[in-house]
């Protein structure tokens, strides 16, 4: 449709990666060469990989332009997007390392199985708005809501948190995709449902101690530990443990 | 014979974007039980990648909208090919599923006064765009996935449906595999719902995710359903054009929608010299009255009586604009043209358009707050899609119903920005409706017919048991030179006919291709069944295209460059007889008078 690029910037070189293959527990890694193209991202090179050399390697993408979220892996040891992440971000003679997430079971190959993030989003109380609400809603009231409604549900976070992937405590606490998912529903002008107890008792969130990984790995920027968790933490000390709040709620409850 | 499991259900939706989740909690809301299919995970199907908006006459920011006014700017856009009483409902209930979907948590960008704002999209007259920032489909997708998880709905993610099963004339069930191990699975429903959007995958440069590859077009066909108007393909004028590996990803029509310029090598504003001569009057005169129009909507200011800009014209315009100026020569460096939006504060543009900020930054190092992105028209949507009856969205399938891109006579010969989310939460809401209405008529379950099952999965495992045959992605490759080169933006006779011709010997080819490797995970397989969808749809492209002996909306013969008055009344239609395609003319319904009486009326465009 448009006529090629130019032919200084159609120069080529080789890239030497490692991709896992395999399944389960049991893949170990594979070299392969990859002529990198200008602009090329870590994606473009696993799809050359699959068009030229082993058709049946797995990976989970959809998109291609950073918006569904579904290509994460770990690109020498980050956690990443492959879809944005460029080729021209490792030196050349770097060898580049792509391997699946590692919170979560590995399929095959690139692809892991992550519905038990999927099983956490049930178990959060869903969006109740006032009965009486007139839908006026002030555009300044909303901005954090936003602000954590732009998550593409990649599980980045998910899997950088030290709760969920050292310590493995997928039982005690949801991750912080869900303490943003209930952020953004408590933060919410209209919504009258309250999730505190539940955030308390069964989201685990005083499990979180705050190191931020996750909010570093996040693609869309959102500050999940300042905004999100940090605020909510704040809220189930007043609930739970000032005194002074305590006192006058056992005074005041009818 | 390999084993299946076994799913009942009243209803099975294929497809979980926009139109698959909004029948779904329609279906379970109406106390059916239901089993919603798709081959991703649940919330990145590819209405995630719908960026500018949802269209719904509101009248938020512009009082004088209403829903006449964008039926008729549909069926303008649409180049009256659109079915009439689709247009209608579409214009109608479009409001009220954006306050629905408020309801259900979705958190829109206001206005100062507190309500839905809106914004300006090519060929609507006034603002009618609901939106978030630039990630509306993000918003539509999650507030639906939100929902659904709590209306007891039981989810089947990474599961691709390779056929439609059928008791005599009507629908049984589907048959298909989970993507994760390769097991097969039989669901029994009363009634099906295709959801699957659209068939861009076919195409070389292309906004759409793997997931496009014309699935519910060629379920839907293989059961005897017709595909109509499937000569009208869009293509988005503005896509990202460098580096390679990025070519085609959307630049949403909200760059435009905000006052983006259009230029070409020489810094002129070419789309001022495209205007279509009847509509020249509802755009800007210069370059003046477009800078009013731009400062208006900078200030916030709700109504404006300035005309908008060019670059807001439809986009079968817009990208045959682009095209016309980089075959002329007067392209930018890596064959587009350029797209600038860096003249308004840089906040500003982060704030309206913060996904394309990123998008450019991260992928082509380009800052859109300081200089001009390079766009070029992508294969974006299909227009053409499964017959459905308008008011219920069932097909001629008794029992199959479709809804969203996949279905077709909604949109005519060229959507509407804008007029695609609105459409999956109308007609997904309506087939929800439709489907419950058929299945409450069935007391029990269809039979299954167990040889055809057997058929169904030796389908499947032939790739896998051939020890030659051609690499499915070699196929992929030649599909698209096939439709670049045949089916393209610019049409005609001898390209179209060889690119047929060379379908054919591909349709052969497919049927003989191999993979390696065996059912878990493995995506060479699952192209091996994507190829032969996919060869459907180019064919009812390609022959559609044929058909029509002149150039209207999104189809362009260079041949036959004129409108011709006499083609207005019939759709292409192809449906499967044996092995063979079809294909027969078949006439527009007729419009009622009054709605005649809207077409007629003129309002000056002020968005």
């Amino acid at each position: 449709m448009h006529s090629g690029t130019t032919t200084s910037e159609a120069k080529v070189r080789n890239a030497k990666m490692k991709v896992y293959r395999g399944e389960g527990k049991d893949g170990s890694f594979k070299s392969y060469t990859v002529p990198v193209e200008a602009g090329m991202v870590v994606l473009d090179a696993i799809h050359y990989i699959q068009r030229e050399i082993d058709p049946d390697l797995a990976v989970r993408w959809n998109c291609k332009a950073a918006k569904c979220g579904s290509c994460s892996a770990e690109v020498n040891g980050r956690p990443s997007l492959m879809c944005k992440t460029r080729m021209e971000g490792f030196a050349e003679d770097q060898e580049i390392e792509v391997q699946p997430l590692q919170t979560f079971p590995i399929i095959r190959d690139l692809v892991c199985d992550v519905s038990w993030n999927f099983e956490q989003n049930k178990r959060i109380k869903p969006f109740t708005p006032k009965p009486d609400a007139d839908w006026t809603i002030y555009q300044e009231d909303i901005e954090r809501v936003q602000e954590f409604r732009k998550c593409i549900e990649c599980f980045l976070c998910q899997n950088v948190c030290h709760i969920l992937r050292e310590n493995d405590r997928k039982d005690a606490f949801v991750g912080p995709r869900f303490m943003i998912r209930v952020a953004g529903l408590e933060m919410h002008p209209l919504d009258s449902a309250d999730r505190l107890e539940w955030l308390h008792e069964e989201g685990g969130v005083g499990m979180c101690n705050i190191t931020k990984c996750c909010t570093e790995v996040c693609p869309e920027d959102i500050h999940i530990t300042d905004n999100g968790i940090i605020p909510m933490k704040e809220r189930i000390v007043d609930e739970y443990y000032d005194p002074v709040a305590k006192f006058l709620k056992r005074v005041f409850r009818r | 014979m390999s084993n299946y499991e076994t799913i009942e259900t009243d209803i099975l939706v294929i497809g979980a974007g926009g139109a698959g989740l909004r029948a779904a909690v329609e279906a379970s809301a109406k106390g059916m039980k239901v089993a919603l299919v798709t081959k991703s995970l649940l919330g990145k199907a590819h209405t995630v990648m719908a960026e500018g908006g949802i269209a719904a006459a509101m009248a938020t920011v512009d009082s004088r909208d209403g829903w006449q006014t964008h039926f008729r700017d549909t069926m303008i856009g649409g180049k009256y090919l659109n079915n009439w009483r689709m247009a209608q409902l579409h214009a109608m209930e479009a409001p009220e599923c954006v306050v629905e979907l408020e309801k259900w948590g979705a958190v829109f960008d206001r206005t100062k006064d507190g309500k839905i704002l809106q914004r300006a999209f090519g060929g609507h007259t006034y603002k009618r765009l609901c939106h978030v920032g630039d990630r509306t489909g993000l918003e539509l997708i999650r507030t639906l996935q939100d929902k659904g998880v709590h209306s007891g709905i039981d989810v089947y993610m990474e599961c691709t449906i390779s056929r439609i099963l059928k008791d005599g004339d009507k629908v049984s069930g589907a048959f298909g595999y989970f993507r994760e191990d390769g097991r097969y699975v039989l669901f029994r429903a009363k009634a099906i719902i295709l959801a699957t959007g659209g068939v861009g995958r076919a195409f070389p440069v292309t906004s759409n995710s793997w997931e496009y590859t014309a699935d519910g077009h060629s379920l839907a066909y293989d059961s005897g359903a017709d595909l109509i108007d499937m000569e009208f393909v869009q293509f988005h004028p503005t896509g990202m054009v460098w580096p390679p590996g990025v070519r085609g990803i959307l630049v949403t029509e909200a760059v435009r929608g905000e006052g983006g310029k259009l230029t070409n090598s020489e810094g002129k504003r070419f789309m001022f010299d495209y205007l279509p001569p009847q509509l020249r009057q509802d755009y800007a005169a210069d370059e003046k009255e477009s800078e009013n129009w731009v400062n208006d909507t900078l200030s916030g200011k709700l109504k404006t009586d300035y005309r908008r800009p060019p670059e807001l014209s439809t986009r079968d315009n817009v990208a045959r604009a682009i095209y016309t100026e980089v075959k002329a020569g007067r392209g930018s460096p890596h064959g587009g043209v350029f797209l600038d939006i860096s003249y308004q504060p840089g906040d500003r543009v982060k704030k309206k358009l913060p996904s394309m900020y990123h998008q450019f930054k991260d992928l082509a190092d380009v800052d859109i707050t300081k200089g001009p992105m390079e766009v070029g028209p992508t294969m974006h949507y299909i227009m053409g899609g499964i017959r459905v009856d308008a008011d219920t969205a069932e097909s001629k399938v008794p029992g199959l119903f479709a809804a969203g891109e996949c279905s077709g006579g909604m949109h005519g010969a060229n959507r509407l920005g804008g007029n695609s989310l609105s459409d999956l939460i109308v007609f997904g809401r309506r087939a929800g409706r439709g489907a419950v209405a058929y299945a409450s008529n069935i007391s029990e379950l269809s039979k299954i017919s167990e040889a055809e099952i057997k058929e169904a999965i030796a389908e499947l495992e032939e790739p896998m048991t051939r020890d030659k045959g051609a690499n499915p992605y070699d196929l992929q490759k030649r599909m698209h030179e096939i439709t670049h080169s045949g089916f393209g933006i610019f049409r005609e006779e001898a390209d179209i006919k060889k690119g047929l011709e060379d379908l054919e010997k591909l349709k052969e080819e497919i049927k003989t291709v191999r993979c390696g490797g065996g059912r878990r995970y493995n995506p060479g397989w699952h192209l091996c069944r994507d190829l032969r969808n996919m060869a459907i749809a180019a064919e009812a492209i390609g022959r559609s295209a044929l058909s029509r002996k002149e150039s209207r909306g999104a189809h362009s013969r260079l041949d036959y460059p004129e409108t011709d008055e006499s083609l207005s009344h019939e759709n292409s239609s192809v449906w499967k007889e044996g092995d063979k395609m079809q294909l027969a003319k078949t006439a527009l319904p007729e419009m009622p008078a009054e709605l005649k009486e809207i077409l007629k009326k003129k309002e000056v465009a002020h968005a």
